[in-house]
């Protein structure tokens, strides 16, 4: 069985990102940190629900990778954090970021609420912003971003969690 | 570095300490206690919650808990601070929240501090306050997706924004009663000794005066600096600004 999310694919300016999103319900109650595999739960590899959004100068490029189970962690430099499941008042939102040392060079949606069409108002516009958020204030070398509130932060914070995780 | 997160308060708190000692982890779970008790004590979004009670007229102020006053004499004062433009009833409905996750984040740090942490940095949903230092403190970019539109850096800062990025148009004008839109978001930046309690509910405040009202109340408050982004994406700043800026970078903001 396919065990994946879709990573997400940055460009060296760290703006490029596709999103793709398991099934809802595909709740991870306990954070997982793994080591070149994908955390995640049941299910197939989800179909690709993209999204590059914003900026004049962010070019989509899918050239997503789902990451399997098999994949092994080993000495490599390249590892793959799970952030804890954060209960937003939308729902729960959870993120997994892959290092490549200490840089980050993709954001997964491991989870996220899709309950109603108020929440993917909220989820389209927010996530990929604050995943592309992610990779830009990994390049400005900042320790903590204020402005973000809600289920954006709540992912923000989960990320923030992987990132602890992870060490740094 | 030690980072803990705890979601409490419909978002998550996030710690982070450089300067962790034996006691840190204890304090960190006090200070999760902490979070929670204020959440169902102040909670607009629970329906148990002393304010919610208080709001129906199920509980007077003096069946509440003596923080509860407190609070809303704090939020009294900071709609006096702020020629009225800040109130603890946005839409109507009790809900001094705008007062009390700044203040969460404040008595937070202050429960680090008092455990001997020096370097340490508290966010309570992007509400950041910092000890020691330096710390380089990013400030989202409200119309650029995925961009930020400063980095600030310094010590002991305490930086808030209020924005309509995320929640689009939701700050309401007391003056008026509709929403504020004349910026796209308005951060504040107090310098040590001005807390984040304060800084909070003065960048909401500040969003709902619009730009030039602003940034004139930030740039005639002692310890207040100003970055306004307004809706076609210019930005604004008090003369202070630049000094919290750091000196070299990646993507740091530059006043131009």
């Amino acid at each position: 069985m396919r065990r994946a999310v879709v990573s997400t694919a940055a460009t060296a300016a760290g703006v490029v990102l596709l999103l793709s999103l398991k099934p809802h319900g595909a709740a991870g109650p306990a954070p997982v940190i793994s080591s070149g595999g994908a955390a995640g739960s049941d299910g197939s590899a989800s179909g690709s629900a993209g999204s590059a959004a914003g900026a004049s100068d962010a070019t989509p490029a899918p050239s997503a990778s789902p990451t399997g189970a098999g994949g092994t962690g080993g000495a490599g430099t390249v590892r793959k954090v799970t952030g804890d499941a954060v209960n937003t008042r939308y729902g729960p939102v959870q993120v997994a970021v892959t290092l490549s040392g200490s840089r980050i060079t993709a954001v997964d949606v491991v989870e996220y609420p899709t309950e109603d069409r108020r929440d993917r108002e909220i989820n389209s516009s927010a996530l990929p912003l604050l995943n592309q958020e992610a990779l830009a204030a990994q390049s400005a070398h900042v320790d903590v971003v204020s402005g973000a509130t809600f289920t954006s932060d709540g992912y923000a914070r989960s990320l923030q969690s992987a990132l602890d995780r992870a060490g740094r | 570095m030690l980072r803990h997160a705890e979601p409490v308060m419909g978002t998550v708190f996030s710690f982070a300490v450089r300067d962790p000692g034996p006691d840190t982890a204890d304090v960190l779970r006090r200070i999760a206690r902490r979070l929670h008790r204020i959440d169902a004590v102040f909670s607009p979004y629970r329906t148990d919650s002393q304010i919610s009670r208080l709001d129906r007229g199920e509980l007077g102020v003096d069946d509440c808990d003596p923080e509860v006053r407190a609070a809303l004499a704090a939020c009294r004062e900071v709609a006096d601070e702020t020629d009225g433009y800040f109130t603890e009833r946005p839409g109507g409905r009790l809900d001094p929240s705008g007062w009390v996750k700044g203040r969460a984040v404040e008595e937070a740090a202050g429960m680090l501090g008092d455990a001997g942490a020096r370097q340490y940095c508290v966010s309570g949903g992007g509400d950041v306050q910092t000890a020691g230092g330096p710390w380089r403190i990013g400030v989202a970019h409200p119309l650029r997706t995925g961009r930020l539109a400063a980095v600030l850096a310094g010590d002991g800062l305490a930086v808030a924004t209020s924005g309509t990025a995320e929640r689009g148009a939701h700050v309401l004008d007391p003056h008026t009663g509709r929403p504020a839109t004349g910026l796209a978001s308005l951060t504040l930046v107090g310098s040590p000794g001005t807390g984040i309690a304060r800084v909070d509910a003065w960048a909401t405040a500040a969003f709902a005066m619009g730009p030039d009202r602003a940034l004139a109340w930030a740039g005639r408050r002692p310890g207040v600096e100003a970055l306004a982004v307004l809706p076609d994406g210019t930005k604004r700043w008090t003369p202070g600004l630049p000094r919290h800026l750091p000196a070299v970078g990646p993507a740091d903001f530059r006043p131009v």
